[in-house]
């Protein structure tokens, strides 16, 4: 008897240890957490131009002065509105072009570097490294050479930001590609079909709809892109934006006019594609 | 009856097949469609035309090369060598690189490859080999060189106003104000050591197992002293900045976290006191975040002005909008079992929270947390850029001078091995935080 419950007690406080050195750790980590935090902070805000309480007084100056302008100035609200939606155009443009290249060269990426699928397995590591390289440059760095390079305007943007959607795409479908079911593509073999046909007829229909609602959460995380590469100069309502606020007073019905177009342009996105992608998976799971 | 069924399924599956082929059909001839109104709509057709391929050949040949120049003023006959002509890399009288010699009014030019240019009083010389020698010199405000005009190879180009040779390795020209040899050398210039620097131009072995150079200082001491306050590289701030772009990300995703998780529970379905409340918390995260980074980085900068902190409350107040939408949804996909598993032992509503719901939840929010940070690095890179701030105003800066593009290539790649390095740490800790 004394001999079956001595090993469980040991067992039981051994446990109880154990439990008592991970909350140890647990709560070193936080504190340490805490500290790099409130450090962080502290750093960040000796190091900016303004205090943080010299300007939390002022946050709401900027917002007060667009909106009193923007109500002052209603009546040219809707004409603002329709001389800025050219350029609205011209983001969505830029995000929609480098959304469908970027999942166009994403595609081939991420058949090349799956395994089982590969067209050549022994280069699968070299093009998840492209794909990585192309995930880590910043679509900024990108876009600011090709602006020195081709002048201002929607092409250096939309090359950026395709080569950046690529690489994410790249990586999130290859993803989808491992989860896929490899017999019709070994049925597909037996018939004598090629790799393409093999990839066409036996993946593609299997994780098309996953890659549909991939690209359409990137296709709304190039929306911002697109707009902040405006402004540092490639067009869109971004471009118009800076010229705005730059211009300072009297421009900001201008501004507001923009803000309005991009939040709503933003808020409607995302929407759209949460609906779209929820659709997408209960037909899947309903499948 | 069975055949009818039959022709029923035929021409329902016919109708389909009928669907598809028009489908697969339709998309592509839509995107070809979009496709060409945006070539028309982003004039890509001019785009060959407005290409500067002066900038191309500048940008890829400052980006792995550098130039010194050996510039004689006509007018005073005064030479000076300096790398990329600048003030801080020109070198002291007596003390030049041995492809330079001086005699008296002579100076010779070596530009590799046999080939010599040399400034012999007020005459150019080049020398090729296997070529007869080309001689150059001013007379009545021209320019005038010993060859015919029938006769000029293509490596020179004259005219009354300009002479310009071009070489392998460099370049030489002579105007009525100056004659100039640029020479080009692969590599940064003055990367690890200035002009000014006693360790410049030897090499590492050199240095460390050495004399000591500086009687002042340990050569190892002096070397990281020189190397870290270099002026024109500026190495330290150069680190600074990337150290201010990587705490604007850690900041702005964990304070965004701590935010988010209380929310998040006020507007997940299951935890919700309040249905009010909780449409009303929901708002808010759709707010933040279609409000998006850029109009958040311009409306903080007016309060706070150019900084890491901006650029930390930008991305905060973006993500406290996405975490709260993730969070909630994780809250809301909870197993109640577990729950009920802790209270059955009597635990109250915290001891719940604590046992039951955290232990559930913690891997997958902390999975997302470490997501966002590597991506707000390069976010924050962006943020930088338009407010100022971190290694992304240092590459802007360096872009707009449209000179040094050493320095963005140097930026461009530390941005990159940053990136890396945040992926990798980031994806490490997410590993080993969810593994337990």
């Amino acid at each position: 008897m004394t001999d079956q419950t001595a090993p469980g007690l040991d067992r039981s406080q051994a446990y109880l240890a154990l439990v008592r050195q991970r909350r140890l750790y647990g709560s070193v980590l936080t504190v340490l957490f805490v500290v790099a935090l409130v450090a962080g902070f502290r750093v960040a805000d000796d190091r900016n131009a303004g205090g943080f309480w010299e300007g939390l007084p002022q946050i709401l100056d900027f917002p007060a002065d667009v909106i009193a302008e923007a109500w002052r100035r209603a009546g040219e609200l809707p004409g603002l509105l329709w001389h800025f939606l050219p350029s609205l155009i011209e983001t969505l443009n830029i995000a929609a072009v480098s959304t469908l290249t970027g999942a166009f060269i994403a595609f081939f990426l991420a058949l090349l570097s799956t395994r089982g699928l590969a067209r050549w397995p022994r280069l699968v590591p070299l093009f998840r490294r492209l794909m990585d390289v192309l995930r880590a440059i910043p679509d900024i760095v990108i876009a600011l050479v090709l602006i020195f390079l081709m002048g201002g305007g929607p092409v250096p943007a939309m090359i950026a930001i395709a080569i950046h959607t690529a690489g994410a795409l790249g990586k999130q479908f290859s993803e989808v590609n491992e989860n896929a079911d490899l017999k019709p593509v070994e049925g597909l073999a037996s018939t004598g079909a090629v790799w393409g046909q093999q990839m066409w007829l036996g993946v593609v229909p299997q994780v098309a709809p996953n890659y549909l609602s991939y690209a359409l959460l990137r296709f709304e995380i190039n929306i911002r892109a697109s707009a902040i590469l405006g402004f540092v100069g490639a067009g869109g309502l971004g471009y118009d934006l800076r010229n705005a606020i730059s211009w300072g007073m009297g421009q900001f019905a201008e501004s507001a006019a923009i803000f309005i177009l991009l939040f709503g342009t933003i808020v409607l996105f995302d929407q759209l594609s949460s609906q779209w992608r929820d659709r997408l998976i209960r037909e899947r799971s309903r499948a | 009856m069975i055949s009818d069924d039959l022709s029923i399924i035929r021409a329902a599956t016919y109708h389909r097949f009928l669907r598809r082929r028009l489908v697969a059909f339709a998309v592509p001839l839509g995107l070809l469609v979009y496709f060409a109104y945006v070539f028309v709509a982003f004039d890509m057709g001019g785009l060959w035309q407005r290409m500067r391929w002066d900038n191309m050949t500048t940008f890829l040949s400052d980006s792995y090369s550098y130039k010194t120049h050996v510039t004689r003023n006509n007018r005073s006959g005064e030479v000076v060598v300096a790398i990329e002509g600048e003030r801080k890399g020109t070198y002291p009288a007596g003390q030049l690189p041995d492809w330079v010699t001086q005699s008296g009014d002579e100076t010779r030019v070596s530009l590799g490859g046999s080939i010599f240019a040399t400034f012999a009083g007020e005459r150019l010389l080049v020398e090729r080999p296997g070529e007869p020698m080309l001689e150059a010199w001013r007379e009545g405000g021209e320019v005038r060189i010993n060859r015919a005009a029938e006769e000029y190879p293509d490596w020179i180009s004259y005219s009354p106003t300009r002479l310009d040779v071009t070489t392998p390795h460099g370049r030489v020209s002579l105007t009525r104000a100056k004659t100039e040899v640029f020479r080009y050398f692969p590599g940064w210039e003055m990367f690890f050591f200035t002009l000014e620097s006693p360790y410049y131009g030897h090499g590492l072995i050199d240095l460390l197992a050495g004399p000591q150079l500086d009687p002042a200082r340990s050569n190892l001491a002096g070397m990281w002293q020189d190397f870290w306050g270099n002026p024109i590289w500026r190495h330290s701030e150069v680190l600074w900045a990337l150290g201010e772009t990587v705490l604007m990300a850690f900041l702005g995703t964990f304070g965004a976290a701590l935010v988010a998780l209380p929310l998040a529970y006020l507007a997940a379905r299951n935890f919700a006191p309040l249905v009010a409340l909780r449409v009303l918390v929901r708002r808010v995260f759709d707010f933040l975040r279609g409000v998006d980074g850029l109009i958040w980085t311009i409306l903080l900068s007016r309060a706070f002005g150019p900084g890491p902190l901006t650029g930390s409350l930008a991305i905060l107040l973006t993500d406290t909008g996405s975490f709260g939408k993730l969070f909630s949804e994780a809250l809301e996909n909870v197993d109640d079992r577990q729950i009920e598993g802790v209270q059955s032992t009597g635990a109250n509503a915290v001891q719940r929270y604590r046992f039951g719901v955290l232990p559930q939840i913690v891997p997958v929010l902390l999975s997302q947390v470490f997501y966002y940070l590597e991506s707000n690095t390069r976010s924050a890179t962006i943020i930088g850029a338009i407010t100022g701030g971190g290694i992304g105003l240092l590459l802007t800066q360096a872009i707009q001078t449209q000179k040094d593009w050493e320095e963005v290539t140097y930026y461009v790649v530390l941005i990159i091995l940053m990136v890396f390095i945040m992926d990798a740490v980031s994806g490490w800790l997410r590993r080993r935080l969810i593994r337990g």
